[in-house]
């Protein structure tokens, strides 16, 4: 997937997660900057989600920013997915 | 019915647990235009992955006229809900051409023609002229429901809260319902810290023939559930007349007396519905 544009998707409200996106120059990599309510619990598991969706995604140059407030695995799911289309231009939806 | 925004996690992740017999995941009127996608997206990761349990989902679509219509089919359809939700039918036409969508997303996907049902939602007065041919149109379509704030809206009612504007909308609705012997939904109660007026709403439409009622809080569950449930007293008499019933069956006998009064097949009949509302087991009578 080609993201074009910064985007973001979900809430700060309880069991949701802001995911903001940000395409990179190509071979910039992944920088992920994760803050959760429940970082020393779920922490790692949710870096290993992140990184794999993007993997299922194609998705290798660019920055994201989540904040989660305790979200379950599908709402993260939903959330980068939204967040990556909304960057890559194929939904429309809420842009910074 | 419980209503849950259909972009609200915390909502739809716990709808099942909260009692109510189904729960209608809302990517319609519950969810701001601009956040279309983001419902869509999110109401699918759910229906794939959170069980529900034995509460039955629908997924409330949005029109095909509008610009989010056939994408909420094309990432609903394939997950194949219990029900999909059609709002503001007024047409045959129309339905005609959502069927033909649907169907075409259950070839593209090997799925069957007749698991997903649907429910056609009432909302305009055209829609009330019409419901008679709109209830019969297919054999998939196994509930009507009404919304009423809609259909107070389009009829320009100045006073909707009563009930009054909206009585003969109900009227028409649920007798082409029982024509077609399918469900018949309510529309919701929108003061939700009024339940005296909830409880009386949910008797008089009880007493009308509704089946079921949409509700947009859990609190209001518990009220909805106690005016359809059937009462001890009521269940009771109708497995005597149900027992009565099968033993004048094997005599051969059609009508006869339980308590002094006169018990024919539509008696029979309305005592079998108690008891399938009641989760009876007939075969334990």
């Amino acid at each position: 997937m080609e993201l074009k544009i910064k985007a973001q998707a979900g809430s700060f409200e309880s069991s949701d997660v802001l995911i903001m996106v940000e395409p990179l120059d190509t071979g910039a990599g992944r920088q992920i900057e994760l803050q959760s309510i429940v970082m020393k619990q779920f922490g790692e598991e949710l870096l290993t989600q992140i990184h794999n969706e993007l993997d299922q995604w194609e998705v290798n140059d660019v920055r994201i920013i989540v904040n989660d407030k305790g979200a379950l695995s599908p709402t993260i799911s939903a959330r980068l997915e939204t967040a990556l289309k909304r960057s890559a231009g194929l939904q429309t939806g809420t842009l910074i | 019915m419980l209503y849950i925004p259909g972009n609200n996690p915390a909502m739809l992740q716990q709808g099942g647990v909260y009692g109510a017999d189904g729960i209608l995941l809302d990517l319609e009127d519950a969810v701001a235009l601009n956040q279309k996608d983001a419902a869509r997206i999110l109401v699918s990761h759910m229906l794939k992955h959170i069980d529900y349990d034995t509460c039955e989902v629908t997924v409330r679509v949005n029109h095909i006229d509008t610009p989010f219509g056939e994408e909420d089919l094309h990432a609903i359809v394939p997950l194949q809900p219990h029900a999909l939700r059609i709002p503001k039918v007024e047409t045959t036409e129309e339905l005609q051409r959502i069927l033909d969508i649907v169907h075409k997303i259950e070839e593209a996907h090997g799925l069957p023609h007749d698991q997903m049902k649907l429910h056609v939602m009432i909302e305009t007065a055209l829609g009330v002229e019409n419901v008679y041919k709109l209830a019969r149109f297919s054999p998939r379509i196994d509930a009507i429901s009404i919304g009423g704030q809609d259909l107070a809206a389009d009829m320009q009612l100045v006073k909707a809260n009563d009930g009054i504007g909206i009585d003969y909308a109900r009227k028409q609705i649920v007798m082409a319902a029982k024509s077609c012997k399918i469900d018949v939904f309510d529309t919701v109660y929108v003061d939700v810290d009024d339940e005296d007026g909830l409880r009386v709403e949910a008797e008089y439409i009880k007493k009308l023939g509704f089946t079921g009622k949409a509700i947009i809080n859990p609190r209001q569950i518990e009220i909805v559930n106690d005016v359809f449930t059937p009462t001890e007293k009521e269940i009771r008499k109708a497995a005597k007349i149900y027992k009565a019933f099968e033993r004048n069956k094997a005599e051969g006998i059609g009508v006869f007396a339980v308590d002094g009064k006169m018990v024919d097949a539509p008696v029979v009949q309305r005592a079998i519905r108690v008891l399938e509302m009641a989760d009876v087991d007939l075969s334990t009578l």
